[in-house]
């Protein structure tokens, strides 16, 4: 990796296990900010985890995380999850519409969202207006993931977290969710980390990549690797997807 | 009542125990070890009240409403084994109920400071704390763990855990308030009150009958909602670390 750029965010030899269960091993690298950074890696990697890490969710074992040069343990938890937001795999709802869901951000601060704010952020991922009195819990699965993006985005973060956010989009929403982070990061600079199983995408969106296998780091560098892998695992892995 | 005509009762453990043989169902065992607790413990009671009665000692009652409460807490914290320090957030709630509503009762002189009225009201009143814990700590720990995705959604958003577990603990104080208020809703009209019905047999004017059971169910409300509130709120901080984060997620 190409480390003349200032890291977002550091991972200092960080391990995670619950009970005698070991889900990261010992990772180290830096994630350079205002790029788009992608995970990738069979299931069970413990990409997720490392995700929840930089959003205060979860703690290392051991070992230090750095967001800005500062441990993460140094931010208050509320601030920090607002700097460093998440948008979660399962894309939870809250019981009620689609607007409550959006101004649920703006509300756990005691501020409100405008109708007009909330209509221009669903059409940002894609969604008319008409989805807004629409009850969350009759959402499709591709329409939550919108939804939970919307969402996401309305804390403004400087480094977004993305958990497998296109996994269950049709092409044209993939294309369209692909083009607005993007956009983020482009205009806002926004540092993005991004979990995906799709590796086209991690070559076209991806200046960067990460291959965990294992809960370890196996290969890192700029997303072209995955045309070419050094590390034979990752050749394997690569090799695997693409049939 | 004689103990002839006591023992004349068994005819209602006999039937129960008739129908499980015959139709298989097994609680047998069940039933005897019920009916014989419930015997021996009475019977103990009984004789127990006599002694504390009839001493008029006010070291007897403090005594005999610590033991309910002790009975009550070791009942209930089966229930909220996941919740840290359970045992001593239920015996906390239990000890204020039974202040509030004592002090309320002896304060304003609603009812005699003897053990006659003071021990059978504690009962009443532990009792139904004690059962409205055991509902809260159902419902709380079903919500929590149904709702889990939802809680982190919110913790990754900014929010406190206050705000994440908020709408999981009103629905759990709710759930718990719920039968006690839909029971005096209908009382007198489906059922007559356990009290009331024991003081009319035992030759109390029904209308001071009736009076007692208003300040009981009266007592009652305060009761379960003292009890939903505080066992939820000692209960919902514990489950988080000072990093913001659900316990049961590390």
């Amino acid at each position: 990796m190409d480390f003349t750029y200032e890291p977002a965010i550091h991972f200092q030899e960080v391990s995670y296990s619950v009970n005698d269960l070991i889900i990261l091993k010992n990772i180290t690298g830096s994630i350079p900010k205002g790029k788009i950074t992608t995970l990738v890696g069979p299931s069970g990697a413990g990409k997720t985890t490392l995700l929840k890490m930089c959003n205060g969710l979860l703690s290392p074992t051991t070992g230090t995380i750095f967001i800005d040069d500062q441990p993460i343990t140094a931010y208050e938890p509320t601030a920090l999850r607002k700097y460093v937001g998440i948008a979660l795999q399962s894309a939870p709802m809250i019981a009620g519409t689609v607007i409550d869901n959006l101004a649920l951000p703006n509300s756990l601060q005691g501020e409100k969202l405008t109708q007009q704010e909330a209509i221009q952020y669903l059409q940002d991922v894609g969604l008319d207006e008409s989805f807004l009195h629409r009850s969350a819990s009759e959402l499709s699965g591709g329409q939550r993931q919108k939804v939970s993006i919307a969402r996401t985005l309305i804390n403004k973060s400087s480094i977004l977290l993305l958990d497998e956010i296109t996994s269950a989009l049709d092409r044209q929403s993939v294309q369209d969710i692909e083009a607005l982070i993007l956009t983020l990061n482009k205009k806002y600079k926004v540092t993005i980390i991004w979990i995906t199983h799709n590796l086209q995408q991690a070559l076209t969106i991806g200046h960067y990549t990460w291959v965990m296998m294992d809960g370890e780091l196996i290969e890192t560098g700029e997303s072209s690797l995955l045309n070419k892998p050094k590390n034979h695992r990752v050749a394997e892995f690569v090799q695997g997807v693409n049939t | 009542m004689t103990y002839t005509t006591l023992s004349l009762t068994l005819i209602f453990v006999l039937i129960p125990l008739l129908l499980s043989k015959t139709l298989k169902l097994g609680l047998e065992k069940d039933t005897i070890i019920a009916t014989v607790r419930s015997v021996v413990q009475l019977l103990a009671v009984g004789f127990i009240l006599k002694f504390v009665f009839d001493s008029g000692s006010s070291i007897y009652i403090l005594l005999m409403v610590a033991l309910m409460i002790f009975a009550a807490t070791l009942n209930a914290r089966k229930k909220g084994k996941v919740i840290k320090g359970i045992t001593w957030k239920i015996a906390l709630t239990l000890i204020v109920v039974e202040i509030v509503t004592q002090g309320i009762l002896l304060g304003f002189g609603i009812i005699p400071a003897t053990a006659q009225y003071i021990i059978p009201i504690s009962g009443m009143l532990i009792g139904n704390s004690m059962v409205l814990t055991i509902l809260f700590l159902n419902r709380f720990t079903a919500e929590i763990t149904s709702h889990h995705n939802e809680i982190e959604l919110i913790l990754s958003l900014g929010g406190t855990p206050k705000q994440a577990i908020h709408r999981q603990l009103i629905d759990a104080i709710k759930a718990s308030m719920i039968p006690t208020i839909e029971s005096q809703k209908t009382i007198g009209l489906v059922q007559l009150p356990g009290m009331m019905s024991g003081q009319i047999i035992g030759g109390a004017d029904p209308i001071q009958a009736v009076q007692f059971q208003i300040l009981i169910i009266f007592a009652l409300l305060t009761t379960a909602t003292l009890s939903s509130l505080l066992i939820g709120f000692l209960s919902y901080p514990t489950l988080f670390n000072k990093r913001m984060q659900m316990l049961k997620s590390q």
